[in-house]
């Protein structure tokens, strides 16, 4: 452990050393900026060094004259202060030489801009919810569907366990787009408001709720890229990453003819009636992913902030405002709508888990033909 | 002086004593004093609060705080520095200050002055007294996004009301400052005479004025947006929460200006001192802090570059931003063509008054770079902008207000401070602080969001030397409060010049000055 950390320390100074020369070796330290495996990623690179370069070379003069002045042109060496000062063709070429230069900074970011912005010509759209805390995915031409949550357990999280390679940059299911092909991202939120970024894909934005925002990337080599929320959206904010992966037109064909099974195979288990012990399991599992975060495993709620649901009135009161409440969630406070982030058969298991587990013995069983007619 | 002006000063020298002496005090030096005073007990607070940040951020994993936890602590911890520590320090060394370099008895509003001062505890008991409410405190950030605010637990109402009464003590304040300035220069004093940390401040004054009347309405519109049913910023209402994001930023800009364009004056006051050489260029400083200040109206949405505005949006909030450069760099090289071929001495506050220009310097940079919104698009809302605001913030701002501390110091209490274990916290802090921030910059370009309570594993070695950088910030700064109170009760007796190389009003008053500091107007020729 204590290697590893010096090792880390080590890294990290060599880094510092490296960052005045050789930028190149810099950035297999994690100092710079990625170049990304986007056009867009790649611009924003440039752009990053130019700058980088230019406030470089001012801070090389200003503070080398600073510098020379303070070794030179101190009391202690005896020198006379010349008292020289106000010079108006001084001030004048100190505005406009900056001036200057910012123009010449300005030309190329705003070009860049305006390829940034352009979405027009998607091969691909994509809408994207975010939902405190996981994101929805919508592939807006083939009907694909899915929400995507953070996969690193608990036990790793509280040091219980060894974090693996990619902590807390893991998901359940991944974003999977083809590459070479310009896809359109479709942003909104459901609750409040969150930010999508990959920084090998060049571009982060808003998820707000009420507005769709747009922005695209055209990824040039097959892999996978990891990101994450960057707004803050409450407490599991650390906890909702994004992961993309990017597959060969052949490969991303199959994934989306895999994900269109597995969709009609759930469509048909929201058919059959399901017993106790099924829904008691699923429930579980779907109530630590979707519920736990606020309202704790052993549905005692934090006091103040998330209610309990152990003995609470929903819980344990009418089956239809129980539903009801999960479907559509109470405006104006944390409880999100789940109607479309769970399917039928996963909110009839979730309800019918919070009804009898932590000694709430309502014996109420709930079928995924009741969530489906409550909707 | 005659004995009938004597028996008249007498008259005024009479004011209770002990803790009423404070709490009733109309006079300058008073407020100023509590003002300073409390701005280093909440610099202490917000301290601490950082403490538990970077003790958090040590390593990965969840091992202090829980996440809501370490969200009430990164929004309280700036609420207070800002609005607790920053800039109640720059109105404590205005009070002192302003009319000393004026040649003005006291503040033109002595009543308003005590008044602005005591809303101030109270409206941060508030504050702080949700961290004990159920719900916790705010953990929604300092810029209370809706709708991430609205579900804020009881603390919500108590947070709204404090943000009320601080910002009607910075209105109250910036009123006094222009009635001060404005009335009761000495004769002689033109406008263009006045030390440049009159004229900073006269400028902030007027943004104070102009902005916190926008923040008081953005967070009135939050209050009844969850109270009383209306839909500001609610978009299932017909609302818009970006709305909130605009009034918050053409608030919330100029206050960045307000925060660092005094720290601008005070290190124009130290650095001719020290060189022995008048300031390179004073009118063009004026003029560039009324243009920087001009522009701060102008560039707010340069702090949502990822919301979804439109091309022509993007690109005049980029260009206006950049054009801040200018001004900025017009200071700098002022600063620095000061020290040239002058005769410099490096005493604590000089000392202070170069990290500053160095520092504040690099922070400039940054804030350059976080101005083109294309690649604004990857830095935004990581550790680079973290980084950013600190540099500006803490070796900008902070560092201003030390040095202008150690500078005045002598005059407010008549004793020398010891240069020796002042020299020794500067450098203490001064390596620290950038073993504290410096990395920050790598960790943000390295993808690390900002507000996050734990982080993936190949952001961890700089995270810990971060934090190591951050406790050995946060102790070095016990040697300052040391330093202060050691000041207050005793050393060196200090001359009226205090310094060999300082020129203005205040320097030819004795050490300490009297309680009304001109009760006979000095002529300025």
């Amino acid at each position: 452990m204590l290697v590893t950390k010096t090792k880390r320390a080590l890294t990290a100074a060599a880094g510092i050393a490296a960052l005045g020369g050789a930028t190149s070796a810099a950035a297999d330290y994690g100092l710079n900026l990625t170049t990304g495996v986007t056009p867009i990623s790649r611009e924003a690179y440039d752009l990053h060094m130019l700058i980088l370069q230019v406030c470089i070379g001012i801070g090389f003069v200003v503070f080398g004259a600073m510098f020379i002045s303070i070794v030179k042109h101190r009391k202690s060496r005896g020198v006379q202060p010349s008292q020289f000062h106000e010079s108006t063709t001084v001030e004048i070429l100190w505005t406009i030489i900056p001036f200057l230069i910012l123009v010449g900074m300005a030309i190329p970011a705003t070009k860049a801009l305006v390829a940034m912005e352009d979405t027009s010509n998607a091969d691909l759209s994509i809408k994207v919810t975010a939902y405190q805390w996981r994101w929805g995915y919508d592939y807006v031409d083939n009907g694909v569907s899915f929400i995507s949550s953070l996969s690193t357990p608990k036990d790793q999280i509280y040091n219980k366990a060894k974090k693996d390679e990619h902590y807390l940059l893991e998901v359940d299911k991944p974003l999977v787009v083809p590459v070479n092909k310009k896809v359109r991202l479709l942003i909104t939120a459901n609750d409040v408001i969150h930010a999508w970024w990959v920084p090998a894909l060049g571009m982060k934005k808003d998820a707000i709720p009420g507005f769709i925002n747009e922005m695209w990337f055209k990824v040039e080599k097959a892999g996978t890229y990891r990101g994450q929320c960057a707004e803050l959206c409450g407490k599991d904010h650390g906890f909702m990453p994004i992961v993309v992966v990017a597959k060969d037109e052949a490969d991303y064909e199959k994934w989306v003819a895999e994900q269109k099974g597995a969709a009609s195979a759930d469509k048909q288990a929201a058919q059959r009636t399901w017993s106790r012990d099924d829904l008691m399991a699923r429930g579980e599992k779907v109530y630590n992913s979707s519920c736990a975060a606020c309202h704790q495993a052993n549905g005692a709620g934090v006091p103040g902030a998330f209610p309990a649901l152990k003995g609470s009135k929903v819980a344990t009161g009418p089956v239809g405002e129980h539903i009801s409440m999960v479907l559509h969630g109470k405006p104006g406070t944390a409880m999100a709508a789940f109607a479309n982030q769970l399917s039928d058969v996963e909110l009839a298991a979730v309800v019918t888990y919070e009804r009898n587990a932590w000694g709430n013995d309502t014996g109420d069983m709930v079928q995924p033909s009741d969530v489906k007619a409550a909707r | 002086m005659s004995t009938a002006t004597t028996t008249h000063d007498a008259h005024h020298e009479e004011h209770p004593s002990g803790l009423m002496r404070w709490v009733t005090t109309t006079n300058h030096k008073d407020i100023g004093t509590l003002y300073l005073l409390f701005s280093l007990l909440m610099f202490m607070v917000g301290g601490a609060m950082a403490m538990v940040i970077r003790a958090e951020l040590f390593e990965p994993g969840l091992q202090f705080v829980e996440p809501q936890f370490f969200n009430s602590m990164t929004t309280m911890h700036a609420l207070i520095m800002i609005f607790g520590a920053v800039m109640p320090a720059f109105v404590g060394l205005a009070n002192w200050l302003i009319p000393m370099m004026i040649g003005a008895p006291d503040m033109a509003l002595p009543r308003m002055n005590n008044w602005s001062f005591w809303i101030l505890p109270f409206a941060f008991a508030i504050l702080l007294s949700t961290l004990f409410m159920e719900g916790g405190a705010p953990a929604g950030g300092w810029t209370m996004y809706p709708p991430l605010v609205m579900q804020t637990g009881n603390a919500f109402p108590f947070l709204i009301f404090s943000v009320h009464l601080m910002g009607i003590s910075s209105i109250m304040g910036a009123i006094n400052v222009i009635v001060t300035i404005v009335n009761m220069r000495a004769p002689g004093m033109t406008m263009m005479k006045m030390p440049l940390f009159v004229w900073t401040w006269l400028i902030t004054a007027y943004l104070l004025i102009a902005t916190m009347p926008v923040l008081a309405g953005a967070v009135t519109m939050l209050l009844t947006d969850r109270f009383f049913d209306t839909s500001f910023f609610n978009a299932a209402g017909g609302g818009d929460p970006v709305m909130f994001q605009h009034i918050f930023w053409f608030f919330g800009h100029p206050e960045v200006y307000i925060l660092i364009l005094p720290a601008f004056g005070i290190v124009s006051q130290i650095i001719p001192t020290f060189a022995r050489k008048p300031l390179f260029g004073y009118s063009s400083m004026v003029y560039a802090t009324a243009s920087i200040a001009f522009l701060s109206f102008i560039v707010w949405a340069h702090h949502m570059f990822t919301v979804g505005m439109p091309l022509t949006g993007e690109l005049f909030f980029m260009y206006a931003t950049m054009l801040i450069a200018v001004p900025t760099g017009v200071k700098v090289f002022n600063w620095v063509s000061t020290m040239w071929r002058g005769a410099m001495t490096f005493e604590t506050p000089m000392l202070f008054a170069i990290g500053f220009v160095i520092m504040f310097t690099i922070g400039g940079f940054s804030g350059l770079m976080l101005a083109m919104a294309p690649v604004d698009f990857q830095y935004h809302d990581t550790y680079f902008v973290v980084a950013h605001f600190h540099y500006v913030l803490v070796t900008g701002a902070v560092f201003a207000i030390m040095g202008a501390c150690y500078y005045w110091i002598p005059k407010w209490t008549g004793h020398m401070y010891n240069e020796k274990l002042g020299k020794l916290h500067f450098w203490l802090s001064t390596i620290s602080v950038n073993i504290l921030f410096f990395p920050q910059h790598f960790l943000g370009l390295a993808g690390m969001p900002r507000r996050i309570p734990d982080y993936s594993v190949q952001f961890a070695g700089f995270n810990e030397i971060s934090s190591i950088g951050g406790f050995a910030f946060g102790l070095t700064q016990l040697l300052f409060v040391y330093i202060v109170f050691q000041t207050i009760k005793g050393g060196e007796k200090a001359t009226d010049q205090v310094w060999e190389g300082a020129h203005g009003l205040e320097w030819t008053l004795p050490s300490p000055p009297p309680y009304h500091s001109f009760s006979t107007a000095p002529e300025v020729k």
